[in-house]
């Protein structure tokens, strides 16, 4: 399956947007590990800017900013929305409000626990009535979001926006599934190479057992593997170093059991 | 459910929700049918997409109950990626099926069962897999049952869809599954096809609809566009009409506007309740039944037709050959779907 980006946003732990973290995962600055800052979209009507919750918060942020490059409506675009759960904070008000004697639950408390959230407030921020879909799976959520972003943009020549996300739950949830920091990113695909490309992508499901990428640094490698959605590090690491000029790479990401999502990222086209 | 037995190699995976998970799959020769599949395209040629609003939370509901009352912490029973985690469904029917294609969970609110047949299509168009198991399991839990008595959308009485004096919801639990392959060249008589599916998106707030139908109007036009049809060419359409009076009433207008006032139309929901993430796919197989026997549902607690709703509502069953039927769902966020399913040409 073929794709091409034409735009980018992340957002994680001392990495605090595409264009400023660039330097940092092509190695040429140091990775300096700072918790992620969100805020409400600016783009949502004031009633739900206040109902934002942190995921609703992350996920439109590194949509935005991904949108932003690519010069599109984003009512046009269609979007799949990945993440292992729902907002963590959310549940688990929602769980400790269970276990006491109250048992209230607020109507905007429980609109906001639905899986796609983000997806809703994305649609009432940006006007957008296109195709949107909210996938999970666990610590694969990225990888699976990847390969559905890509068959919507292959199999029906859509524009798509993959926005994925996680962020770490209050205790005792965070004690049993721990999550390192809040971590999202973005890509904007398209089904043909258009002026404002940044890269191409060949995207593939492998059942070989080639090597997982990993990321050089240390802490980069941690947080990879501490957050679902930081498995794409690898990916935007070799968009870094591709859209610097670098030659075309291939980079490995995980799908138990015995599978593998081999991508090949090429240069603007 | 209570003695339904997750097998031993899977028991971590026992959860309220994976329990009705393993009863759809038993029911009806699915894992069977399934088996036979895996034997002729192989287990990594199979994707699962499943559906699913609240998965397992009932088991963290429970946990959250017997916390230790010095420490806080967890009770050590409790599984959270094999429970409560959103893709454990998903999980446990491929490990369960024995399949090692893609897999996720669809989690959409009340219209996820069905999308899921809109994401194995494009998985099998793209080449992905070559077949999907597809549906999915939503069962009740106190987040459910307390969320949706906070919005005030719970009936009193068996849920009466286009009634004049419908009040609200019944809430259910279900579980079904389907199983979805690339369309043969020539097909053996007797073969449903998935024709056409669309979703879109409301735009409009996060747990009303719009007023006038309009994202659940474009989900059915893109829906008839996929499938190369115009409205005239469907039967009957398999309502979401869960008996709120806006989500009845911008349901209507999305069918009167789009397909007029003639082409039968009815809720199930009153024999089912509303079985939430799993509504998709419970309405979905009525649809494909309704194909099959000529059996056209009826609204068995609609008593009385809201006379300002205009769509041809059956509020008894009734018999006739059906060529292709419709079904919509629509959920929390302003999420919708539209599935078209027919005789293979």
């Amino acid at each position: 399956m073929r794709a091409y980006v034409e735009g980018i946003g992340l957002l994680g732990p001392g990495l605090p947007g595409w264009e400023q973290s660039r330097a940092i995962l092509t190695g040429e600055a140091a990775y300096l590990a700072a918790p992620a800052v969100l805020t409400a979209s600016p783009l949502l009507p004031p009633a739900e800017r206040r109902r934002s919750v942190p995921t609703v918060k992350l996920a439109m942020a590194v949509g935005a900013e991904a949108l932003a490059q690519t010069g599109r409506d984003a009512a046009t675009v269609a979007t799949v929305f990945t993440s292992s759960s729902g907002d963590p904070d959310t549940l688990h008000q929602i769980l400790d409000s269970l276990a006491s004697e109250e048992r209230d639950i607020s109507p905007t408390r429980f609109h906001n626990s639905v899986h796609n959230a983000p997806a809703g407030y994305w649609s009432i921020a940006t006007r957008c009535r296109e195709p949107s879909t909210s996938l999970s799976a666990h610590d694969e959520s990225f990888q699976t979001g990847l390969l559905e972003a890509a068959a919507e943009v292959s199999s029906d020549g859509w524009t798509v926006a993959l926005i994925a996300y996680d962020l770490p739950y209050p205790e005792p949830l965070s004690k049993v599934r721990p999550i390192a920091g809040a971590f999202g990113t973005a890509l904007v695909l398209t089904p043909q190479p258009t002026g404002r490309c940044l890269a191409s992508l060949d995207i593939e499901l492998s059942r070989g057992d080639e090597p997982v990428s990993r990321m050089v640094d240390i802490g980069l490698e941690a947080l990879r593997t501490g957050n679902p959605t930081a498995r794409s590090l690898p990916l935007l690491a070799a968009l870094a170093r591709v859209g610097a000029g670098g030659a075309p790479e291939a980079i490995v990401l995980d799908l138990p059991p015995g599978g593998r999502v081999a991508i090949r990222v090429g240069g603007p086209c | 459910m209570e003695d339904t037995r997750i097998p031993d190699d899977l028991a971590n995976f026992d959860c309220r929700n994976n329990r009705l998970a393993e009863m759809a799959l038993h029911t009806d020769g699915f894992a069977a049918a399934v088996a036979s599949a895996r034997e002729r395209y192989g287990a990594d040629r199979i994707g699962v997409f499943l559906g699913t609003s609240t998965s397992g939370i009932l088991s963290a509901e429970l946990a959250f109950r017997a916390r230790d009352p010095q420490t806080g912490a967890l009770p050590s029973t409790f599984s959270f990626a094999t429970t409560h985690s959103t893709g454990s469904l998903a999980d446990f029917v491929r490990l369960r099926l024995g399949l090692t294609g893609p897999a996720f969970v669809v989690s959409s609110a009340c219209a996820t069962t069905s999308k899921v047949f809109a994401n194995a299509a494009r998985m099998i168009a793209a080449g992905l897999c070559d077949a999907a198991v597809v549906g999915g399991a939503d069962s009740l839990c106190l987040t459910t049952l307390y969320g949706f008595h906070s919005l005030e959308l719970v009936s009193p009485t068996p849920c009466r869809p286009f009634d004049a004096d419908r009040g609200g919801v019944s809430l259910g639990e279900a579980a079904g599954f389907a199983l979805l392959e690339r369309a043969a060249a020539r097909p053996a008589p007797g073969t449903i096809h998935l024709l056409g599916a669309g979703e879109s998106n409301d735009a409009h707030h996060m747990s009303t609809p719009h007023p006038e139908g309009l994202g659940a109007r474009l989900a059915m036009e893109r829906a008839l566009t996929s499938a190369g049809l115009r409205p005239a060419d469907i039967d009957y359409v398999n309502l979401h009409g869960t008996a709120t009076t806006y989500g009845d009433a911008a349901e209507d207008q999305a069918i009167t506007g789009l397909l007029g006032t003639r082409t039968p139309v009815s809720s199930t929901k009153g024999y089912t309740g509303h079985t939430l993430g799993a509504a998709g796919i419970v309405e979905a197989i009525v649809s494909v039944l309704a194909l099959r026997t000529g059996l056209i549902p009826g609204s068995p607690q609609t008593l009385t037709l809201d006379p300002v709703l205009r769509s041809r509502y059956l509020q008894a069953n009734e018999q006739g050959r059906l060529d292709r039927v419709m079904t919509n769902s629509f959920g929390f966020g302003g999420s919708n779907s539209s599935l078209i399913f027919g005789w293979a040409a």
